[in-house]
């Protein structure tokens, strides 16, 4: 990085500034065109069909009456799809298993939840489609089915997959069983370390599965021409990733399928997979006419998603004056229909904001006759940071100790050794704490049946493959290309940072999300990435277009280009030269290109490293109704280490959509299934998420420790803020109650349970 | 079967269509008539990204079949902003950051204007249970609530 670009430090312009996202006014005129907002001459209507049972032998499916129904265009089912051989990739944030992903897809010999994708119809309406999806004859041998991860462990339960044997323990299983794999992590003795330990506490600890709940249901549109030319349009985290599952999943070469990403109305990890878009694909290979999937909400509780449902033990113990010496948690996880939960995740994790000598974090993947669980916002940490800070608050309340003083007494700081390996470089735990302590909140005064709790939280934050390029306009103005799905206001981050490095106006960037064609690959939106990864490509390529740009008043000038500097977006000779040249700025060469060489861009395809891990201290009153058992969230303030916040209004927007997240999964939401092992709730009716007048304002601070490997210091933002929220609220209702619930959700009849007790 | 001939009035404009009798309003607006700002979350009512005004009132346009609003005005998200400017609640939603994905944005700007059309002064707790049927997965519904209590101070001033 020898690009000769004057930044005034400490003086950014456009970094940092609250400005109208580029894509605004689509979203509020309702111009903006999400996933079903897309169509195409001659389409026609997908629909899936689903098992009804929990557990079920497919022995024949018979789909000659729904191809005889007229307007019916095809009729597909899994022997219609290739056999996938079991293949592992390590992909982003977890392992990806391909026939999994395949037979999740569409069943093949059998359905393994209610929602199972078992066939699928393309028609010319809706109505006709829904009429063919009842004229398929699937013949099921039911058989029995395991709903709870316990019950799913034991030795004579059902079992889901005869070839599953146990991976990570000794002597190897010589039996299948529903356990798919455990792993471990941590360091020392933990048993010499409890030893050491003046006071411990040790608990078992539930959460329940809980869907991400996007507004917009999966939706996409394929069309397949003679020439076997795919052309996908997918509201999804990725369209390099859709692009990359579906070759894989038809066996198709990657260079016959574009992607375009549409809007995406909300993700949080639940779209980070592919489950329709292959479906529509092959629909419409067989009758070459493009076809609609949109699913409806049931479908999506039922078949997509959620984040795994846990059951842990967690103990913890601590010294006299503060220690924490031994920790030790035991997860297992609902992986759901196929292994893949996030326990790798969950067990590094669990213990990470605190330095302990003595440490083991074990994850054990269980399969369950219920969907099969994606990424969920931090997947795998709020499960396993639960117990632990529930045990942490608990620790503190029996050594009489405020619970931020004995958690700074413990906390990682840089230099710390984490719990799970790597050394932490620069990171702002310490000062979300103490954030939090001086904050008014923490002082106001409360009322009966109110308490306060305290909970912090951890999540890596990732960087991964981006692609930019920036393409100055003869006028000047610039086009910025990333591949980047935008899920919360990435284009306005993207195009500050942009606007910052080239010294131009942040309404002079026109950002762009370019499909798969248009642009080199780009890992998906996720693992808070975005602001991180492709920010430093726009950064990147935006350099690059200042060298360019160097070049080119060179050339007019006719020196060397050494001799040229850019600063706040305009050409200077250096001093030796400065009398005898005018400042060119970024207009008037972008006006004289075709002289100096034609159109001026800067491009860049990176593997960004270095994303500063992120540390978030929650503080939250609330007060029980000890009639209702209803809890009710007064006060709620987050404070968080974003690095730096490019675009504060955003950051502040994540940080509240994830504690709102969090208080869902601690007080309402859960899966209900019934003895025949069937969702009772898969719809917002009874699958509770906040709304509005559940809530209070959830105030925000946004502490700015610099992650030192990003030109502004940015680190990810969007997962950290959902982890503290399930123990914040289990504080606060201890603090309230006297008593300490340990299950998820916290809903009435348990907490008015707890206090009846 | 045959569709029936629906004759109304959207934003403010002579609407003809034909529909059948299952189809829901929402249905009507987005397939038949290509106005795709009304999204659909659920179909059942609960989730509001379909809201519109059906003569003045508030309603889930999943949970209206086309057939009921013969001879009646509809109000949707298109008809929002007023030429090139932007409803005072379009523009207080990008200035605070009120959306994230931006899905729910249009149910919420109708509900929040069929609001402040009744209720010009709405404290805090009047715009969150009003609100209560829309949701909103991405903001945590802070910055929804502070823009629509920042639109309503600004057309008060304003009127």
């Amino acid at each position: 990085m020898d690009t000769k670009v004057k930044q005034s430090q400490g003086k950014l312009k456009w970094v940092g500034t609250r400005q109208v996202r580029p894509d605004g006014v689509d979203k509020v005129t309702g111009r903006a065109r999400f996933g079903a907002d897309y169509s195409l001459p001659g389409m026609l209507v997908g629909k899936v069909l689903r098992s009804p049972h929990a557990h079920a032998r497919i022995i024949s499916i018979d789909k000659s009456k729904a191809e005889a129904l007229d307007g019916v265009k095809a009729v597909v089912s899994g022997e219609d799809f290739p056999d996938i051989a079991k293949e592992e990739a390590f992909i982003g944030e977890g392992p990806i298993n391909f026939r999994y992903m395949a037979h999740n897809m569409m069943a093949r010999d059998k359905a393994l939840y209610d929602g199972h994708a078992v066939a699928a119809v393309a028609a010319t309406s809706e109505e006709i489609a829904q009429k063919a999806l009842a004229l398929i004859d699937v013949q099921y041998e039911v058989l029995p089915h395991v709903i709870d991860v316990r019950d799913a462990m034991k030795p004579d339960a059902p079992i889901l997959h005869d070839d599953l044997f146990t991976e990570g323990v000794t002597p190897e299983p010589t039996r299948a069983s529903n356990i798919a794999k455990q792993v471990e992590f941590g360091r020392g003795d933990p048993d010499a370390g409890f030893a050491k330990a003046d006071v411990i506490v040790e608990r078992d600890y539930s959460t329940q599965p809980v869907h991400q709940a996007y507004i917009e249901p999966h939706a996409t549109l394929a069309s397949v021409d003679e020439e076997g030319k795919c052309q996908v349009w997918a509201s999804s985290q990725g369209h390099f990733m859709v692009r990359a599952y579906c070759a894989k999943l038809l066996g198709l070469d990657l260079a016959n399928i574009k992607v375009t990403p549409t809007e995406i109305g909300g993700g949080f990890g639940g779209k980070t997979l592919v489950y329709i878009e292959p479906v529509a694909l092959l629909l419409s290979r067989r009758c070459s006419r493009p076809v609609k999937i949109v699913m409806d909400r049931e479908e999506v509780f039922r078949s997509t998603g959620p984040a795994p449902g846990s059951h842990s033990t967690v103990k913890i113990g601590a010294t006299k004056d503060g220690k924490i010496v031994a920790g030790y948690a035991e997860m297992r996880l609902q992986a759901g229909a196929y292994p893949g939960s996030q326990i790798g995740p969950a067990g590094m994790t669990a213990f990470a904001p605190y330095e302990i000598e003595d440490v083991k974090a074990v994850g054990i993947d269980v399969v369950v006759n219920r969907p099969k669980v994606a990424a969920y916002r931090a997947p795998g940490a709020p499960l396993a940071e639960f117990p632990v800070e529930s045990a942490i608050d608990e620790l503190a309340d029996k050594l009489g100790m405020d619970p931020i003083e004995f958690r700074l007494k413990n906390a990682v700081k840089e230099g710390t050794q984490s719990c799970y390996g790597p050394v932490f470089q620069k990171i702002g735990f310490i000062e979300t704490l103490e954030a939090v302590k001086n904050h008014d909140h923490y002082q106001t005064k409360l009322g009966p049946n109110q308490g306060r709790g305290v909970a912090s939280g951890f999540w890596f934050n990732i960087g991964g493959e981006s692609t930019a390029t920036v393409n100055v306009n003869e006028d000047g103005s610039v086009v910025l290309i990333v591949g980047s799905p935008d899920i919360g206001g990435s284009r306005a981050s993207l195009a500050l940072m942009c606007a910052e490095t080239l010294g131009i106006d942040y309404k002079q960037v026109r950002p762009l999300i370019g499909d798969t064609d248009a642009i080199g690959y780009t890992f998906l939106t996720g693992g808070s990435r975005v602001t991180f990864a492709t920010g430093l490509a726009a950064i990147e390529a935006a350099k690059n277009c200042i060298d360019d740009l160097r070049k080119r008043a060179a050339i007019l000038w006719d020196i060397d280009v050494s001799n040229v500097e850019w600063r706040d977006g305009v050409a200077h000779p250096v001093d030796a030269y400065s009398d005898e040249h005018e400042p060119m700025t970024l207009k008037q060469l972008a006006a004289q290109s075709a002289k100096t060489g034609g159109p001026i861009t800067g491009h860049i395809a990176l593997n960004a490293e270095g994303a500063g891990p992120g540390f978030g201290s929650h503080v939250c009153d609330v007060e029980v109704d000890p009639e209702t058992g209803r809890v009710e969230i007064l006060r709620y303030t987050a404070v968080q280490d974003a690095g730096r916040a490019i675009h504060p209004s955003y950051v502040e927007g994540q940080i509240q959509g994830g504690v709102a997240q969090g208080i869902g999964w601690a007080l309402n939401e859960e899966y209900i299934y019934n003895a025949e092992g069937r969702l009772d709730n898969p719809g917002f009716l009874d699958y509770r998420v906040p709304v509005c007048s559940d809530l209070p304002m959830i105030d925000t601070v946004i502490v700015e420790v610099e992650n030192p490997n990003h030109p502004y210091g940015v680190r990810g933002v969007g997962e950290v803020p959902i982890v503290p929220p399930l123990a914040a609220v289990a504080n606060a209702i201890e603090a309230a109650t006297g008593k300490r619930l340990a299950d998820l959700p916290m809903s009435p009849p348990k907490v008015l349970a707890a206090i009846d007790e | 079967m045959s569709k029936h001939h629906i004759s109304t009035s959207i934003n403010g404009e002579s609407r003809e269509f034909l529909c059948e009798t299952r189809q829901t309003l929402l249905d009507v607006l987005r397939d038949e008539l290509g106005m795709i700002g009304s999204k659909e979350g659920c179909s059942s009512g609960d989730c509001g990204a379909c809201s519109v005004e059906v003569d003045g009132r508030l309603v889930c346009s999943c949970l209206v079949l086309g057939v009921e609003v013969d001879g009646k005005e509809i109000s949707t998200i298109e008809g929002m902003a007023d030429g090139e400017n932007l409803h005072p609640l379009q523009t207080k939603f990008l200035e605070h950051a009120a959306l994230q994905c931006g899905v729910c944005t249009p149910g919420f700007l109708v509900a929040a204007k069929s609001l402040l059309d009744r209720n010009p002064n709405p404290t805090e707790t009047e715009v969150r249970y009003w609100l209560a049927g829309n949701l909103c997965r991405c903001t945590g519904y802070d910055k929804i609530v502070r823009a629509v209590m920042d639109a309503a101070d600004e057309m008060r001033s304003a009127s």
